[in-house]
């Protein structure tokens, strides 16, 4: 099967692979996702989706740093599998690798369509993906 | 970022899962920020310890990384916990909060952090030497570290600091870098400043304007009296109100005294008796009565605490003085000599608490029903609206000790 590979840079290390949810506005950890891993802000692309098993696709984070022990709770429950950012900021790095999640940045996300599967590879920092069509 | 061998290893999980998830932290983070490789620190202070802070998710995130004896290899301390780890139930504070507390500061003792509560760690042992690096968390004693003694951190988060402490080492960018502290405002005070609070109105004010970057103050009349608790409550409303870390007072702090400061470029403030006034009122919320008097943040020194004690001297106050609660928040170190001058008594017998690590922002004083706190404190005024829901009543020590009677 054909797939994209893109190289970027490695934050948070792990291989996985999973159907990619993409999202184009900054999340914030602490507030706009509740505990099961529903989006609950409102204002978010990607309100009342759940984001449980999936690749969470997002250009950077934002907010409370209290944000960086929300991903690390949805990591440890298994709910959020890995991450795949524009440009990743510390809270969102912290969480991600406390959570161990794996996470890697420096990626053109606009590549990324929702329900694409993505091979992420935290090690090297290599982001594939193989389009859903 | 280039790693040493020994660092690699860390990295690539030989020395166990927990200190690769520290390494993995702070290489990521160095990446982030631009660091070229990691250097050794002399002593880390970490942050997110109360339980009204971090939370359930916090708390786990703790036993996880305990569970495994690994000890930080650092002096390390800790930031104010959510309550007094002594008297938490002569002082009420709900029980289940304090359970969660409880297990929060067993899993940083597991590790061989300090269990001294405090935001003002340079008061009680964990003091820097100039051109020290250190990971430290507290925004208000990042910014005395850093102005005052003139040693170098970042803002940490509590993660990254815990990380720094367990490692020994922080990535190598922003303050720990000469280029990075050169200020880029000169603030020119020429209202006469007495009072502690009004360092943190000043700090209100000039922390709104200059958000996150270094300025370089002139004081036109100098500092008078006791300099490090006026520095001290300087620095702690300019990281509350901006997220200044770094500040530099024209012949006081180290760096301006050793002339390593440029202020060719600096952008220009000037603050007059007129601007320290209008901040005065924007930081006082309500004309009621204060539920509880607090004193203390960041912590208090020994002279602070004298204060409170001349205050309820000179004015004979008895166990009914105060009409609300009264709590005068330090170290549990400074409580220690507190009680040998016996202050602790004055106060006490006065109807008010002398409260161990802890302080109003980060204890739940909320749930315990306090809802108008007075401070002397801009960077308490600063947090308790939204931080605690709280109505804030606002003024040098002797006013606010007056609302209560």
């Amino acid at each position: 099967m054909d797939y994209v590979e893109i190289m970027g840079r490695s934050i948070s290390k792990g291989v996985v692979e999973g159907e990619a949810l993409v999202s184009h506005k900054p999340i914030s950890f602490l507030g706009d996702i509740n505990k099961e891993g529903i989006v609950t802000d409102r204002e978010s692309d990607i309100y009342g989706k759940s984001i449980k098993e999936k690749i969470l696709v997002f250009p950077t984070g934002k907010g409370s740093t209290v944000g960086s022990y929300v991903i690390y709770s949805l990591g440890k429950r298994g709910i959020l599998k890995g991450i795949v950012n524009r440009e990743c900021e510390p809270i969102v790095a912290t969480g991600a690798i406390l959570g161990r999640i794996p996470l890697v940045d420096k990626i053109d996300i606009s590549k990324i369509d929702t329900g694409d599967w993505i091979v992420l590879d935290g090690n090297k920092g290599i982001v594939k993906i193989y389009k859903r069509n | 970022m280039y790693l040493t061998k020994e660092e690699e290893k860390i990295y690539n999980g030989e020395y166990g899962e927990v200190l690769e998830m520290a390494m993995n932290l702070l290489v990521s983070l160095g990446d982030i920020y631009g660091a070229e490789r990691l250097i050794d620190i002399s002593s880390a202070q970490v942050s997110g310890v109360s339980y009204k802070t971090i939370g359930e998710e916090g708390l786990n995130f703790l036993r996880d990384i305990s569970k495994d004896d690994v000890k930080v290899s650092v002096p390390t301390t800790l930031n104010p916990a959510g309550m007094d780890l002594s008297r938490y139930e002569e002082l009420n504070f709900p029980r289940n909060f304090v359970k969660k507390q409880l297990d929060i500061i067993k899993c940083f003792k597991k590790m061989g952090v300090e269990i001294g509560c405090t935001c003002t760690p340079y008061l009680s042992g964990n003091i820097p030497i100039y051109g020290d690096h250190i990971a430290w968390a507290e925004s208000s004693a990042v910014s005395y570290a850093n102005s005052v003694i003139g040693a170098r951190t970042n803002r940490e988060g509590g993660p990254s600091a815990l990380a720094s402490a367990l490692i020994g080492k922080t990535p190598l960018y922003g303050y720990h870098l000469d280029e990075n502290r050169m200020p880029s405002y000169t603030v020119e005070v020429e209202a006469e400043l007495e009072d502690i609070s009004d360092y943190g109105i000043l700090g209100s004010l000039v922390g709104r304007i200059v958000k996150d970057e270094v300025p370089y103050f002139v004081f036109k009349n100098g500092i008078s009296g006791d300099k490090y608790s006026k520095l001290k409550a300087l620095g702690a409303s300019l990281a509350a109100s901006g997220s200044v870390a770094l500040y530099h007072v024209e012949g006081i702090t180290p760096e301006c005294r050793m002339n390593k400061i440029d202020i060719d470029i600096t952008e220009r403030i000037t603050v007059t008796k007129e601007d320290l006034e209008e901040e005065y009122h924007r930081l006082n919320t309500t004309e009621e009565k204060p539920d509880l008097i607090c004193i203390g943040c960041p912590h208090c020194s020994l002279e602070e605490i004298k204060e409170v004690v001349d205050f309820i001297v000179k004015n004979n106050i008895r166990r009914t003085g105060f009409k609300c609660d009264l709590w005068v928040c330090t170290s549990i170190h400074i409580k220690v000599i507190a009680d040998r001058m016996g202050y602790t008594e004055v106060i006490e017998r006065a109807g008010g608490k002398v409260v161990c690590d802890t302080c109003m922002v980060v204890a739940p004083i909320e749930e315990m029903g306090y809802k108008n706190i007075a401070t002397n404190s801009g960077k308490a005024a600063t947090y308790l609206p939204n931080f605690c829901g709280s109505n804030v009543i606002y003024g040098s020590t002797s006013e606010v000790l007056k609302k209560g009677l």
